[in-house]
């Protein structure tokens, strides 16, 4: 246990571990820019820096370990001297309009020159000019607001194991971009969104659909009906003042109303139904040797990863569409000739965690009789956006209950919104097919954030193994596995976002591991408590089978909740 | 440069080492005279990187372009001789006749334009070197250069390209 000295007191550090880190747990703000949790320090941005006794020049704390007898001083003047010198260089070619910036309000060196005392510009650099990238579905790259901290380029490549963006070019006329500084659209993103998530600045966004919703809001002759993720619930509520994890379902329900949306239903619902077809294709390829491992699809970005980088696996993921895919087909095709109103007069509107279901929503197969299922997706950002915007108190909203017949669900559905929680809901069901009883325990192996986590169990005298994954990197992993011959399960879920829907591309910015915790922990919590467990349960999905679908896999599923997935490229 | 030729130069070095690439995007390059986006993402395939990471790499170096070269190649040294000598204004002018921006190639293919920081000429002041197949077999030093001179450098070579092609 080494023992430093910071700011004239003793402090008791962790072998091995960083000043940073030391620092922070003892509660002293460190600003940084460039470090990512989880991450090899880079020491690029210099923010970090420290004054250490007997050496001459700063140190940077990120890249320093402790050892024993240090001295540290993390706020003598000459410190923060250099650290607001840093912020000024960084304005310096800095566009300066953040009152048009959509990160205006979470932008993280706004925030830093605020508390580092920046009130004038002192010095004036040439300006970065750069066209903004609007080419891909799902999201936006404005380089004239990139600050080359570099955690964009380092989720991407490391944590998602995607690299479909580096630095190019050198010195003052170093940009981050694809591959030929082309558009984000024709290099391999995956739409995945953890740039957008890393990036400090307004140079990484949302492909913004509010303006689209709005209008449709505006227009009379449109029914407009809107979905939400499992996870929405309980992360919505971080932009209005609740702490992490607690969940706001009757909230959102009150202000989607309130927002104008004639139609709220619940994407939990489709959750279940995606449970009832994937547990029942996993039986099924069990039993006539069908392709196995079975990879999940309920992560548009995985999807899109197999395809982009491992085409050979691709019959391997189920044929599922995603619950947000399912619903928008249920809306257009099957609630809207119920209730009599044409499918051309339906505006589908999701909420989503992810930026990728935007992307999703594009997909040639996810139309029908040429029209896109779901119409536009709104991040969680972007809710919370156009819920201020609509001057709705949220807080003091009354809770309100979703519409039927698609609002009903299961606590297994919910469950969808955090790693390993499909695997959870899935087996739950395939339990029950077969051995026609609901399991007598609860999967809680599989509740971790690690990015993989195994589990064999026994169901009927068949041996069923599974395996959790979260993050793109470890999925990369978990496949050479199997390939190996060093992993033989029956079903492996994937989330691409490590931590799965309750950290995707879309929810608040930043990386917040205890609010990540937390906000999994309030589905569990959802879970354990509920009076409706399984998805083979839901009165609204049984009365679904008996009116519209027959049976799991039958015809009219297959036309309207799977897919045989094509091109792979958004229309 | 056809693929079949691109995969076999690029199956000469081992592949999955990423400490290759270097040596890799030379070699390419000397073979095909630069590198194309095919040639690219067969070197990132090749030695286990993504694309956007081997033209981040590419891209920091002068040495490697992008673009096929014109049958002339045009460097202007830029160096601080050269720039105290006005090769700013060769530039400037090089840049609106072609209508491309170093690192370019003409529509015509006939013509590409690069900056180089020293030539190694300096008492020849501001200098422009010419190369390619459009003037033959090794390179033309063209000293002293002024907007006026770099004009009919390049009718002269317009000539000499025509003749040759």
């Amino acid at each position: 246990m080494p023992m430093i000295n910071v700011n004239g007191k003793s402090v008791r550090t962790e072998p091995r571990e960083t000043l940073l880190e030391a620092l922070r747990r003892e509660g002293i703000r460190i600003p940084t820019l460039c470090h990512w949790e989880g991450l090899p320090a880079v020491g690029a941005c210099r923010l970090c820096v420290v004054e250490l006794e007997g050496q001459a020049n700063l140190v940077p704390a990120c890249a320093t370990p402790v050892v024993e007898g240090m001295r540290v001083h993390t706020h003598t003047a000459r410190v923060v001297d250099a650290r607001k010198t840093i912020i000024e260089l960084l304005l310096s070619n800095h566009p300066d309009d953040c009152l048009y910036c959509p990160r205006k309000g979470t932008c993280e060196l706004l925030r830093l020159a605020t508390e580092l005392g920046v009130t004038e510009r002192t010095y004036r650099g040439a300006r970065i000019r750069h066209a903004k990238d609007v080419s891909s579905p799902s999201l936006v790259r404005d380089p004239e607001k990139c600050i080359l901290c570099g955690r964009c380029v380092r989720v991407c490549s490391r944590v998602q194991g995607v690299g479909a963006i580096d630095f190019t070019g050198r010195g003052a006329a170093t940009l981050v971009a694809p591959a030929f500084i082309d558009g984000l659209n024709v290099s391999s993103c995956v739409h995945c969104g953890q740039c957008v998530m890393a990036c400090p600045t307004g140079a990484l966004t949302d492909a913004r659909h509010l303006r689209r919703v709005t209008a449709a809001l505006d227009d009379p002759d449109l029914t407009v009906v809107v979905q939400h993720a499992p996870s929405v619930s309980v992360t919505l509520g971080e932009y209005f003042n609740f702490p992490p994890g607690t969940d706001v379902d009757g909230l959102l329900v009150a202000a989607l109303r309130r927002l104008g949306f004639d139609v709220v239903f619940d994407t939990s619902f489709t959750a279940d139904l995606t449970v009832m077809e994937e547990a029942s294709e996993l039986v099924e390829r069990i039993r006539t040797k069908g392709p196995l491992p079975m990879f999940t699809s309920c992560s548009p970005a995985w999807v899109r990863y197999v395809e982009t980088f491992h085409p050979r696996w691709r019959d391997h993921v189920s044929t599922c569409k995603s619950p947000q895919q399912m619903m928008g087909s249920l809306i257009k095709n099957v609630w809207a000739r119920r209730r009599g109103v044409p499918a051309d007069r339906i505006f589908s509107v999701s909420v989503m965690p992810c930026t990728a279901k935007k992307a999703e929503a594009r997909r040639p197969e996810m139309l029908t009789d040429g029209r896109f299922d779901v119409d536009a997706v709104l991040t969680v950002r972007e809710l919370a956006e156009l819920i201020v915007s609509k001057g709705i108190d949220f807080r003091s909203l009354e809770p309100a209950q979703p519409d039927h017949p698609f609002g009903t669900r299961s606590s297994s559905g919910k469950l969808f919104g955090a790693t390993g929680g499909v695997l959870e809901a899935a087996l739950r069901t395939a339990c029950f097919l077969l051995t026609g009883e609901n399991p007598a325990s609860d999967l809680t192996a599989l509740r971790d954030t690690d990015g993989v986590r195994e589990l064999a169990l026994q169901v009927g005298g068949t041996e069923l193994r599974v395996v959790a994954v979260s993050g793109l990197a470890a999925a990369a992993r978990v496949l050479e596995e199997i390939e190996a011959g060093h992993l033989a399960p029956h079903l492996v879920e994937v989330m691409s976002c490590p931590g799965g829907c309750v950290a995707g591309g879309g929810q608040p910015h930043g990386q917040d591991a205890a609010a990540v915790a937390t906000r999994m922990q309030a589905l569990h919590r959802l879970d354990r408590g509920a009076p409706l467990r399984f998805a083979h349960e839901n009165p609204e999905i049984r009365a679904l089978y008996e009116a519209e679908l027959g049976e799991p896999l039958g015809e009219t599923s297959h036309h309207l909740l799977h897919t045989h997935r094509g091109g792979g490229h958004e229309a | 440069m056809n693929s079949a030729d691109l995969d076999a130069l690029i199956g000469q070095t081992p592949g999955g080492d990423p400490s290759q690439l270097i040596p890799l995007l030379q070699k390419v390059q000397e073979a095909a005279g630069f590198l194309s986006r095919e040639a690219l993402d067969a070197i990132a395939g090749h030695l286990g990187l993504s694309p956007a990471a081997v033209y981040g790499v590419a891209s920091f170096y002068n040495q490697f372009r992008f673009t096929a070269p014109g049958r002339v190649h045009l460097q202007v040294c830029r160096g601080t001789a050269c720039h105290v000598k006005g090769s700013s204004d060769v530039l400037d002018t090089l840049q609106r006749e072609l209508r491309i921006q170093p690192g370019q190639t003409t529509r015509d293919g006939a013509f590409s334009l690069e900056t180089v920081a020293c030539v190694g000429a300096c008492s020849l002041a501001p200098v422009v070197v010419a190369s390619g197949p459009g003037v033959g077999s090794g390179s033309d030093f063209h000293a002293a250069m002024d907007q006026e001179k770099t004009r009919s450098l390049l009718t002269n070579l317009e000539q000499v390209t025509e003749c040759n092609a």
